[in-house]
């Protein structure tokens, strides 16, 4: 009895408090920089596409809402044909900017996906791409990554020793 | 001074009026003890809230089930609304400000209240659904609980007024409310009054979380609106009974000086909107920090320990009465 009386006495108290709520479209409440919202694609610092389109994001995907093709790149760079996600399906579950081995799969506090026409909800590639880096500014993975590309030969890339000449026998 | 039938107007519009405010009231003060806004978006503060959820109702399909005892479904929101109007007939909200001055007023009160029972009662039957049928049932099992100590809670006032008349119970009050010498008497009325108008903590005839909405799963459109207008107007009239039986009705209270430019009519009414007011919000905050009891649990409460309680209570004032009455 006495508990269920101090029960109504600290809900009273709540009277004076401060709303938690807030008046959403005038008022935007904040958004953590981590917030999981709409998903985009970045680019290296050099201005070219991250993603290698291994397909692990499509992978791991729980709804199945990724869907992209490999092509290759004149400079040999492997990139997207096309990539494709569903915001109708999405969850925003963050798995695919877990799984991406070069960050180029990201996601931003935007949450403000509406749309009449549900088509419009499937974003390709150009609406994903972004002229940014993202969360990583420095990384490049192209840079980083062993495989030759115009411009980086082997053993080029950073932290990278010297190909070993297997048909020598000089130690 | 005896208005007689005009007061109808007033009382009727009044009564409905208030009950519609607290669709509104209710999630607003609801909303600031859950530390968030409620309803503010329509109209000045959200007050055109209530236009647009009546708008609602009465665009709503108004859909009687196939599986329902028609009759008896259509008839039980209208016990409900109709019960609670008639008890509105009763209560003084001034001096001389009452539709009829009973001399029986007090149980035309609980007569008509219990009507209001049956309502629900039979919503719950007629819809023929398990839902409902477990509402009803519980709705049945509440009543036969409380109906008993809520009649006895009050008969200490009817004992120390000497009168069932509810202007005779406010006049008797002028010395000192009847708060101070029933105060055993308050709190039974109190907690009968809640299960009486099926309200959280007691409302297990509805229990939305286990029953989907209890008596009430099968009804929709103004139907739904009816039985939702009359629960509040259910929650408006326990709290004026509150106010007239045990705080001094229309009475300012004693320190205060009169309030001259009003006249005595509405000052009475002023005061008695008040204290009304302030059980109403009382309601509200029970709604917002009292958990639901298991309707068995409930059931142990009203025999075991309220009925006693009751019956000592009427024991002890009509022993004292008796005591003042032989002169002492």
């Amino acid at each position: 009895m006495w508990s269920h009386v101090r029960t109504l006495w600290e809900v009273l108290k709540h009277t004076f408090s401060r709303n938690e709520t807030v008046q959403y479209p005038e008022e935007m409440p904040y958004l953590a920089p981590r917030y999981r919202g709409r998903i985009i694609l970045t680019r290296d610092p050099d201005g070219e596409e991250r993603c290698v389109a291994c397909n692990l994001c499509a992978v791991v995907c729980p709804v199945d809402c990724i869907a992209l093709e490999k092509t290759e790149g004149e400079d040999g760079r492997w990139l997207p044909e096309f990539f494709r996600i569903n915001f109708s399906r999405c969850i925003m579950c963050g798995m695919c900017e877990e799984a991406c081995p070069t960050y180029a799969i990201q996601l931003t506090p935007d949450f403000e996906l509406c749309e009449f026409n549900r088509d419009n909800m499937v974003y390709e590639k150009e609406h994903l791409l972004i002229d940014g880096v993202g969360k990583y500014p420095g990384y490049s993975f192209w840079q980083i990554a062993g495989k030759t590309i115009a411009g980086k030969d082997k053993g080029e890339a950073q932290g990278e020793c010297e190909p070993v000449d297997v048909k020598d026998l000089l130690p | 001074m005896d208005y007689g039938w005009i007061m109808i107007v007033p009382v009727l519009g009044g009564a409905l009026a208030g009950a519609a405010m607290l669709i509104w009231w209710e999630r607003r003060l609801l909303g600031f003890w859950q530390d968030r806004l409620g309803p503010n978006r329509v109209g000045p503060f959200g007050l055109l809230q209530i236009v647009a959820d009546i708008v609602k109702l009465f665009t709503k399909d108004d859909w009687v089930p196939p599986f329902a005892d028609r009759v008896v479904f259509i008839l039980a929101p209208t016990a409900i609304m109709a019960g609670m109007l008639m008890a509105f007939a009763v209560v003084p909200f001034g001096p001389g400000l009452h539709v009829i001055d009973l001399n029986i007023g007090l149980l035309f009160f609980l007569a008509m209240i219990s009507l209001a029972v049956y309502g629900v009662l039979l919503g719950g039957l007629s819809s023929n659904n398990k839902y409902s049928l477990l509402g009803g049932l519980r709705s049945a099992a509440q009543m036969v609980t409380y109906e008993v100590f809520m009649g006895l809670s009050i008969m200490g006032v009817v004992l120390l007024t000497g009168s069932f008349n509810m202007s005779e119970i406010v006049r008797a009050q002028e010395d000192v409310w009847f708060v101070v010498p029933q105060i055993l008497g308050f709190f039974v009325f109190l907690l009968a009054g809640i299960a009486e108008s099926h309200r959280l903590p007691f409302d297990l005839p509805e229990a939305e979380h286990e029953l989907a909405g209890g008596f009430h799963t099968e009804y929709s459109g103004m139907k739904f609106g009816l039985i939702m207008v009359g629960e509040y107007l259910g929650v408006i009239l326990v709290s004026a009974m509150i106010t007239t039986l045990f705080f001094g009705g229309w009475l300012a209270p004693g320190f205060l000086p009169p309030i001259s430019i009003l006249g005595p009519e509405l000052e009475g009414v002023f005061w008695f909107s008040l204290k009304t007011t302030f059980f109403v919000c009382f309601f509200v905050l029970l709604r917002a920090g009292i958990p639901r009891p298991r309707y068995d649990q409930l059931m142990s409460l009203g025999w075991k320990i309220l009925l006693p309680i009751t019956l000592i209570n009427l024991l002890a004032t009509g022993a004292i009465a008796l005591f003042i009455a032989e002169g002492g």
